[in-house]
């Protein structure tokens, strides 16, 4: 090893350089997260969760309600949108389909805007043009655009690992077009799906900038879907910036890593699955 | 003769359904301009598309009000590109590293704990910058912390992920045959990956630092805890900045009239950007393919 080296000191540097790299890499991610959960963890008191807020108790609960209304909200629009849009592109459309290349381009637009044009938009269409105001509603809508595109990839992917034998199967048994996308194809992709689906519920969960003035930023517990309720997220932003609540935006940020672990975790292990099965 | 009415009306009505699922994206696309240029064009021509663009000042408050969005758009490209100048370097570097220095049993490590960074949210970055970089920047360089430095730093961690699994998708894209001719010709493996395999996925990789740099110049809650947010124009490295994405979120409140449109104005000069970088990374990507 060492003459190797010897022969080429060069190649010792560029080995050194690509470690080096890969380590300021996976030390930047672990610092990050061991860091929030020991300081963090400390700062978890049962006060956080009562059930009234107060800006003295500053209890995240009504911000865990508003996130869960705005992912099963967001969940429920973008979701059957998505798939069924996959479904049209991937098992439809015919080669070169010229609808389906206006379709790839504008949802490769849609995946690069960041999240504050998102915010934006809704501002002005949602919240103004169309008078919901800023309210749960809006921020629904706006985060249902916004994560379509990442579902729509996620079942593309998932609907073309399904393997073309399943396909000629279900025609060769009598079965249509219809049938055959909604009994074989769309259950052999459910695992792929559904890891795409949990990290949209991973997007929504850390979005901020595309909610504060879509959803507002009422602290407490929303009174129906037109009001107007913040998310764990931009609660989040809320207590670091007044800079009054270190310690509960501490025990903020743990909840929102774990919760984003779970969700990496959980979608890895649906992706695998899928793998497995084709 | 029933039935059979019945399943093909039936097909028909679903694939009507998935049609114009997938043309929702399109409308989704056409909305989002719409109202975005419809909302933000005239406050651009009432001002005067150089003193909007090239002002040098921006004070909504004063009487009479100045429009100039000049600073941010600088603060913007400075904080993009030291961001771009840490990311892309330490994230391509991982992603050689990723692509041919590992086992498998190493990839399966790394590859989530990249994926893991990719799902953390931009207001935890934000927090973090704002309680460990921060001081550590006011500490070791002095001045207020909150800078154009703090900013990249930050920024330069939030777009690893996106460069270095786009550069690796490139990287494994080479076929092994450049890399097994440049081992038989007697370089050693990493001169092989460096001077072969590198060269040969150029066009991919800069596709990813394009899109790093779009994420860059888009990310907004993370730098509006760590830039300082002030609307001037920048003075050096350790002094604070404020881009544009920050100066929507911070003003958006409280807004009204013009000083609002201009706000919304603001945005429209962010999505052109990004529309731009979009195109970009559009075209590359189908020179890659090709």
């Amino acid at each position: 090893m060492i003459s190797y080296y010897k022969r080429s000191p060069l190649s010792l540097v560029l080995r050194i350089l690509v470690t080096l790299a890969i380590a300021i890499t996976v030390f930047a991610l672990g610092f990050l997260v061991i860091y929030i959960l020991v300081k963090g963890i400390p700062f978890l008191k049962p006060s956080l969760f009562s059930l009234t807020y107060t800006s003295e108790n500053v209890s995240f609960l009504p911000s865990i309600l508003n996130t869960v209304i705005i992912i099963l909200g967001s969940i429920l629009i973008a979701g059957p949108l998505g798939i069924c849009a996959a479904i049209y592109t991937v098992e439809y459309a015919s080669r070169g389909n010229k609808i389906v290349g206006i379709v790839r381009l504008t949802t490769e637009t849609l995946s690069g805007i960041p999240s504050i044009i998102y915010g934006l938009f809704g501002m002005l269409f949602f919240v103004t043009a169309l008078h919901l105001g800023y309210s749960l509603v809006s921020g629904i809508l706006t985060i249902s655009i916004m994560i379509l595109p990442l579902v729509m990839r996620t079942t593309e992917e998932a609907l073309r690992s399904v393997p073309d034998s399943y396909r000629e199967g279900s025609y060769g048994l009598g079965a249509g077009k219809l049938r055959t996308v909604l009994a074989v194809i769309l259950p052999a992709a459910i695992p792929g799906i559904l890891a795409g689906v949990i990290l949209a519920v991973g997007r929504v969960v850390g979005e901020t900038a595309a909610l504060i003035y879509t959803a507002g930023t009422v602290a407490d517990f929303p009174k129906g879907i037109f009001s107007s309720g913040r998310t764990l997220s931009v609660h989040m932003y809320e207590l670091s910036r007044e800079g009054l609540h270190t310690g509960e935006a501490y025990a903020t940020s743990v909840i929102l890593i774990v919760v984003v672990l779970l969700i990496n975790w959980a979608s890895n292990k649906f992706s695998k699955k899928l793998g497995k099965n084709s | 003769m029933k039935f059979q009415f019945n399943t093909s009306f039936k097909e028909k009505i679903a694939s009507h359904i998935f049609l114009v699922s997938a043309l929702a994206s399109i409308l989704f696309v056409a909305l989002i301009c719409v109202f975005l240029f419809a909302n933000g064009v005239p406050a651009i021509l009432k001002i005067g598309i150089p003193d909007f663009l090239f002002g040098k000042e921006w004070a909504p408050t004063d009487e009479p009000a100045v429009y100039g969005i000049f600073p941010m758009i600088l603060g913007s490209i400075y904080v993009t590109l030291g961001a771009l100048a840490i990311g892309a370097s330490v994230g391509l570097l991982s992603a050689i590293f990723l692509a041919r220095f590992c086992s498998d049993r190493m990839h399966k490590l790394l590859k989530p704990a990249v994926e893991l960074l990719a799902g953390i949210p931009s207001v935890i970055y934000g927090f973090f910058g704002l309680v460990v970089i921060v001081p550590f920047v006011r500490q070791n360089f002095g001045g207020s912390g909150a800078s154009i430095l703090t900013a990249s730093i930050l920024l330069g961690i939030m777009i690893l992920p996106t460069i270095i699994s786009v550069s690796e998708a490139a990287l494994r894209a080479v076929p092994n045959s450049y890399y097994e001719g440049s081992l038989a010709l007697g370089a050693t493996h990493e001169r092989s990956v460096f001077f072969t395999v590198l060269p040969a996925a150029t066009s991919g990789i800069v596709a990813g630092f394009i899109l790093g740099f779009g994420r860059a110049i888009g990310e907004t809650m993370a730098v509006i805890l760590v830039a300082g947010n002030q609307a001037r124009m920048p003075n050096g490295i350790l002094g604070g900045i404020r881009t544009l994405t920050a100066n929507i979120v911070l003003e958006m409140g409280y807004a009204a009239d013009l000083h609002r449109e201009a706000l919304i104005a603001t945005g429209v000069v962010l999505f052109t950007f990004i529309l731009i970088i979009n195109l970009m990374f559009s075209i590359l990507k189908k020179r890659v393919i090709q």
